[in-house]
């Protein structure tokens, strides 16, 4: 019944036996203790739980870990390289885009993904790019003028 | 004292761990054996369990027990509710349904597996036999009588009653004018981003058990929880780790976080226990739900005599920590921020087939406030004013306060008017009202709201709390210089790990960097009461302060002793004291550093510090040698440590005018925000950063219960919306562009001057909106509408339907 | 909000899929984006004995030019379309659909195969392909065979595919001459899913009358529909503002709306007419 995946996760590569119907998500929690990327509402539509699959931001909620196979998954703890912020981590921490921070992790991963896409997204394309995560605390404003900074923090 | 931290946009310093996703919430804890736990629960609303088969699941592999009502009956107490009220009826709330079920999502029996998908499994097997019942879901209908919830009660009607001062009637018969109308607040969920969890550890050996909860309230929990399950409260240590949002839903006790804590004690085992989203939506406690009807008497000139409101309010199923007792917040609020000579307020708080209500973020006042403006922009519309007109003729002025209201409060301090005038400035007002004008002749439906709100916070003098109203705080400065604060507040997500901070490190003059401030475990923190009712830099952070002070008294002594001087002769400045002015002066720029570098001092014995000849010492040389203790003055305790119970003498009366301004579109009824200003005035502000922050996640809410949240039950009590397919919380391309100011008006409560600011958003802002859709609908005659107004709602009414 | 257990097999070519599917028809389910299915068995309202994980077959995953038709694979994400330069430039109401689908992490993982197959009452590609006509490639253990995407939707989440068969390509005509192209949609604001989503195809002659019409539209009713009386007003028509309103009025011939918690059928009906006139002027405004 156990699938072997193999799979590297912020540069470490991993090998396991899993259930099929072990979901991305508890892989990484409860396999890896990777305990940054949360679950917020399994149903696909909070995002607290998204992180970077070969490169595209997806919600590890809704997908088995076996689907996973021979993937390259960057996730929240994966996002500081050598001790420095990412620029969407500073710019978050910079403009008080989080509260209790729970959302947070999936905000940067998505938030992330539009920038690499968008270098300078309107505020209007900020908003469309966070469409599928939620956040309960801070009313969006410093989250979007999070992406702002560090889209230009990215330029320079 | 120089301010170097406190009034400035300070970054965050819980902010690193969060971002990096290193942060722990309880579902991040693991600990060695750890057993996981899943809940069966009702799927009727109203039901008698004819029978419960557990066979099944206790065969299913992993399973180690399955427990039902019977099992713990008369082993846990019952989940406890907070409110006293006269004659108040209270159904005998177990942790586990026994012979009847009362809502959908009540708990009915639990399994514990080794792992939680072995858990969820086995929660399948357990076949529960129901015998249908008739469920009662509206709370006027349970009020009438009919179907009986509760046995051994008469009636669903929990409690009545009236509050208010000034003689209504004569109010009502001298008036010129009146106006009616019905008001809904439908019940709303409060979705907090991480749903609740627990972790109980029990040590047979110690004897002693520890939670790990998603709580806003560690040391109430812990009494009650102590209480529910007799272990003693000194053997019972709660934590609160990371906690991802609770706005109130986490500011209870709930049947699983003592059920949790007793099947450890069972099995010797830690067993965890994180609520799925679906739960989160059945069986957390729900806001709002009320039904009512606002009557207001005035006169020609717009002058406000009376005011009342008869109000049905559902209470759900059971009561909760706080149930019974949010309608009578909104009894004390329903004069907002204006003079009304008489006021009165008659509550019918009903039983129903539903999911507990209890706080929501502003929890009774909200309502009070949506009440008042709601009234204000009818009687504006009946006399054909302007609402900023009539709310500026009702206004007290600045000299009258504290102002006494017929609800029997006395605000603390306030100036309506200036945040008015500024919010209007802001806006365009006179503008705006032009461009309405011209938008309207164009055919554009173009609509302004004004909502001018006070709001209790600070919750609050214990004489109106049930479980204490003051907060505690201890303020040590540990042999390295380093400064630790303890505060019984329980933040999680409002930032006073950091607004705690600045005030500790402007008040010692040592750096932020220097300051720690640790909450949430009671095998730490002094009692504490909590966060939440805008309360915990108010009354919290005031702790901290006035800890700081006694800190400083002992501080004074040393130090005078140290630099064998007279302390009259002193001053304390930059964290340093000194004999002379000119040393005062030049230390008043800087910051005192630890004496013992950590990692750089030998290890063994500490330096003891050197004052000979000085004539000054630092802070935190002073905590040196406070703890070396050879050299103290006489009688003096050993170490630099201070505690204090802060007991507010009043509430703090935070207030603000918030203006929204939307466009809808005739032809499909969307809504479109144009404009959304905001002054809001929270008394003296310790981090602007914070405080922007703490509105506009405020207004979002507001927004969602005014555009789209709404938690429905079919009349058969089936919760329709279920998950959050379809409950709709605000996302990011919902929301406007806020426009934000403040006005300062300091507290006289608290030597701060703070007047908290947590729910200053969700309760000014659902006028507003509603306020600004409506006007826009008002060339159809509309004058009100009830939340969620939602596109087909603005469609019908253009369209006449 | 866990799965009931199954097994797992990711084959390597769609054959082998075919052969297990064929194993245990009543058992097994195909696997692509998992963005409908999962959700369903993580509630348990779906509980496979099987899942047969198609998203692995590298070859199902392609936007092509074939002579007159455009190729798309069935494990092609949404996020590939939206971003394809080929269909912006050839057939742009695909990734102007595509781009209105859920939320981009939603886009990155889940397929236009996986959605046309579980036909979701509202689901955004069902209109793109009933308004482009679309050609749906199936194979299964009896072989290949097509079908038109609007004998395909059969019923609320029930479509022609046969026990054992899987949609590996959808076939489109590509554009020519001059036409226009739009998708029109009111998002649930808290699902994301289409209360009322309109895809319009036109064709134009020289003279700027319309030569073909093609008008799909999801979330009003149980499955997506054709609107053909839309379509019949438009084709052969000078498309002023009284004719695209009159067309618009008949988007909902013979169908009676969905009510649900957010909108009512009358105002659904309001929506798909309001929304079929904005999609019609929009596909008239961007003709090429």
């Amino acid at each position: 019944m156990k699938k072997t995946i193999n799979l590297n996760v912020n540069g470490v590569a991993h090998t396991h036996e899993v259930e099929p119907r072990l979901l991305l998500v508890h892989y990484l929690r409860e396999v890896l203790e990777l305990t940054g990327t949360h679950v917020g509402c399994e149903t696909s539509l909070c995002g607290a739980c998204t992180v970077m699959i070969d490169g595209q931001a997806v919600k590890s909620c809704t997908m088995f870990a076996v689907q996973a196979e021979g993937a390259s998954i960057t996730t929240i703890e994966g996002f500081a390289k050598n001790g420095e912020l990412h620029p969407v981590q500073e710019g978050f921490w910079e403009r008080h885009g989080l509260q209790c921070g729970y959302c947070t992790p999936g905000m940067i991963v998505t938030a992330a993904q539009l920038l690499d896409r968008n270098a300078a997204p309107s505020r209007e394309e900020i908003c469309h790019g966070l469409d599928g995560n939620i956040c309960r605390c801070t009313g969006y404003q410093h989250i979007i003028e999070a992406v702002e900074y560090a889209a230009k923090k990215s330029k320079i | 004292m120089a301010k170097k931290y406190v009034g400035q946009r300070v970054k965050r310093t819980e902010d690193p761990r969060l971002i990096k996703g290193l942060a722990h919430y309880v579902d991040d804890i693991t600990l060695p054996g750890m057993l996981h736990v899943a809940f069966v629960r009702s799927v009727y609303a109203h039901a008698r369990i004819t029978g419960i088969d557990t066979s099944a699941a206790l065969a299913a592999p992993g399973v180690v027990a399955v427990y039902t009502g019977a099992d713990v009956a008369d082993k846990v107490g019952p989940v406890p509710c907070a409110g006293a009220l006269p004659d108040l009826k209270v159904p005998d709330h177990r942790v586990l349904a026994k012979d009847k079920v009362y809502f959908m999502g009540h708990p009915i029996a639990v399994v514990v597996a080794k792992d939680r998908y072995a858990a969820r499994d086995a929660a399948e097997l357990v076949m529960v036999d129901y015998e249908e019942l008739p469920v009662v879901t509206d709370v006027e209908d349970a009020a009438r009588g009919g179907t009986v919830i509760h046995d051994g009660f008469s009636d669903n009607i929990a409690y009545r009653l009236t509050s208010g001062e000034g003689d209504i009637d004569a109010a009502f018969a001298a008036a010129d004018r009146t106006v009616k109308q019905r008001v809904l607040h439908r019940r709303l969920a409060p979705i907090a981003m991480e749903p609740r969890g627990v972790l109980a550890r029990y040590l047979p050996g110690e004897e002693e058990l520890t939670l790990w909860s998603s709580t806003q309230i560690p040391h109430l929990m812990r009494t009650q929880v102590a209480l529910m399950i007799g272990i003693p409260e000194n053997k019972l240590r709660v934590i609160t780790p990371e906690v991802g949002g609770g706005f109130g839903s986490k500011l209870n006790v709930y049947a699983e976080e003592a059920l949790l804590g007793w099947i450890s004690m069972q099995l010797n085992k830690p067993v965890k226990w994180i609520e799925t989203r679906r739960e989160n939506m059945q069986a957390t406690i729900h806001g709002r739900g009320q039904v009512g009807d606002v009557e207001i008497a005035f006169k020609n000139d717009g002058t406000l005599t009376g005011l009342r409101y008869s109000v049905f309010a559902d209470m759900g199923a059971y009561h909760q920590l706080l149930t019974p007792a949010i309608p009578t917040l909104t009894g004390l609020m329903l004069s907002g921020a204006y003079k009304i000579p008489a006021i009165q307020m008659n509550i019918t708080a009903c039983f129903t087939n539903k999911m507990a209500t209890d706080a929501y973020r502003g929890a009774g006042r909200p309502e009070a406030t949506y009440i008042v403006e709601r009234a204000l922009d009818l009687v504006a519309a009946d006399l054909s004013m302007d609402p900023a007109e009539v709310r500026r003729r009702n206004f007290p002025a600045p000299n009258e306060f504290p102002f006494h209201t017929a609800t029997g409060l006395d605000y603390d301090s306030g100036d309506y008017e200036a945040a008015l005038d500024k919010a209007q400035q802001i806006a365009g007002y006179a503008k705006l009202r032009e461009e309405q004008k011209k938008a309207r002749e164009e055919g554009r439906l173009i609509g302004i709201g004004v909502s001018t709100y006070v709001e209790i916070c600070a919750l609050g003098p214990s004489q109106a709390m049930p479980a204490g109203g003051w907060e505690s705080a201890t303020v040590r400065i540990e042999p390295t210089g380093k400064v630790t604060v303890l505060t019984g507040a329980s933040p999680h997500g409002q930032g006073q790990e950091t607004s705690f901070a600045q005030i500790a490190a402007d008040e010692l003059g040592v750096s932020i960097n220097d300051v720690t401030v640790i909450h949430g475990d009671t095998g730490v923190v002094q009692y504490g009461i909590g966060t939440f009712g805008s309360r915990a830099t108010a009354v919290g952070g005031t702790a901290v302060y006035v800890a700081i002070q006694k800190l400083k008294e002992k501080a004074d002594k040393i130090a005078a002793h140290m630099l064998k001087a007279d302390a009259s002769r002193m001053s304390f400045e930059g964290g340093k004291y000194s004999l002379e002015k000119a040393a005062a002066a030049a230390a008043g720029t800087g910051t005192s550093d630890p004496v013992v570098p950590v990692g750089e001092a030998p290890a063994g014995a500490l330096p003891e510090p050197q004052t000979d000849g000085r004539s000054s010492v630092s802070i935190q040389e002073i905590a040196l040698a406070a703890h070396i203790a050879r050299d103290l003055p006489p009688d003096t305790e050993p170490g630099l440590s201070a505690t204090y119970f802060f007991e507010p003498k009043n509430f703090t009366f935070p207030f603000g005018t918030h203006i929204a301004v939307v466009e809808v579109d005739r032809e499909t009824g969307d809504i479109k925000f144009l404009r959304y200003v905001a002054v809001d005035d929270c008394g003296k502000v310790i981090n602007p950063l914070l405080v922007d922050g703490q509105v506009h996640g405020g207004i979002v809410q507001s927004i969602g219960q005014a555009m789209f949240e709404e938690v429905v039950y079919n009349e058969d009590g089936q919760l329709i919306t279920g998950t959050l397919m379809d409950y709709a919380v605000p996302r990011a391309s919902h929301v406007p562009n806020f426009e934000l100011d403040r006005t300062e008006t300091p507290s006289p409560v608290n030597p701060l001057g703070v007047k908290g600011v947590g729910e200053a958003g969700t309760i000014g802002a659902t006028p507003a909106i509603v306020g600004a859709i409506v006007d826009a609908l008002s060339p159809f005659g509309v004058k009100h509408l009830d939340m969620p107004i939602r596109p087909e709602n603005v469609w019908r009414i253009i369209n006449g339907h | 909000m866990i799965s009931a257990q199954f097994d797992y097999q990711a084959p390597a070519t769609i054959e082998e899929a075919v052969s297990l599917l064929a194993a245990d028809p009543d058992g097994a389910r195909v696997l692509a984006g998992g963005h409908s299915l999962i959700p369903a068995m993580k509630l348990r309202l779906a509980q496979p004995q099987l899942l047969v994980d198609i998203a692995r077959i590298k070859s199902l995953s392609y936007i092509r030019e074939d002579g007159d038709q455009i190729l798309i694979g069935a494990t092609t994400t949404h996020y590939q379309l939206e971003s394809s330069d080929l269909l912006k430039n050839i057939c742009p109401l695909l990734p102007a659909c595509a781009g209105r689908i859920g939320d981009v992490q939603v886009r990155n993982k889940g397929t236009i195969g996986g959605s046309l197959a579980h036909s979701d009452p509202a689901g955004d590609w069902p209109a793109a392909a009933l308004a482009l006509d679309a050609e749906l490639a199936l194979i299964g253990p009896n072989g290949d065979r097509t079908v038109k995407a609007e004998s395909f939707f059969l019923d609320l989440l029930t479509t022609d595919l046969k026990p054992g068969e899987i949609l590996r390509e959808i076939r489109i005509k590509k554009p020519s001459g001059q036409f226009g192209q739009a998708y029109q949609k009111v998002p649930h604001p808290a699902s994301g899913f289409a209360v009322v989503g309109v895809a319009v195809h036109l064709g134009f002659n020289a003279d700027g009358s319309c030569s073909a019409a093609g008008v799909g539209v999801t979330g009003v009713s149980v499955k997506a529909f054709r609107a053909h009386a839309t379509e019949a007003a438009l084709t052969g028509a000078s498309l002023d503002d009284q004719t695209i309103a009159a067309a618009a009025a008949k988007v909902c011939d013979g169908i009676n709306p969905t009510t649900d918690l957010y909108a009512s059928s009358d105002y659904r009906r309001h929506l798909a007419e309001v929304h079929t006139r904005r999609a019609i002027k929009a596909a008239l405004a961007s003709g090429k």
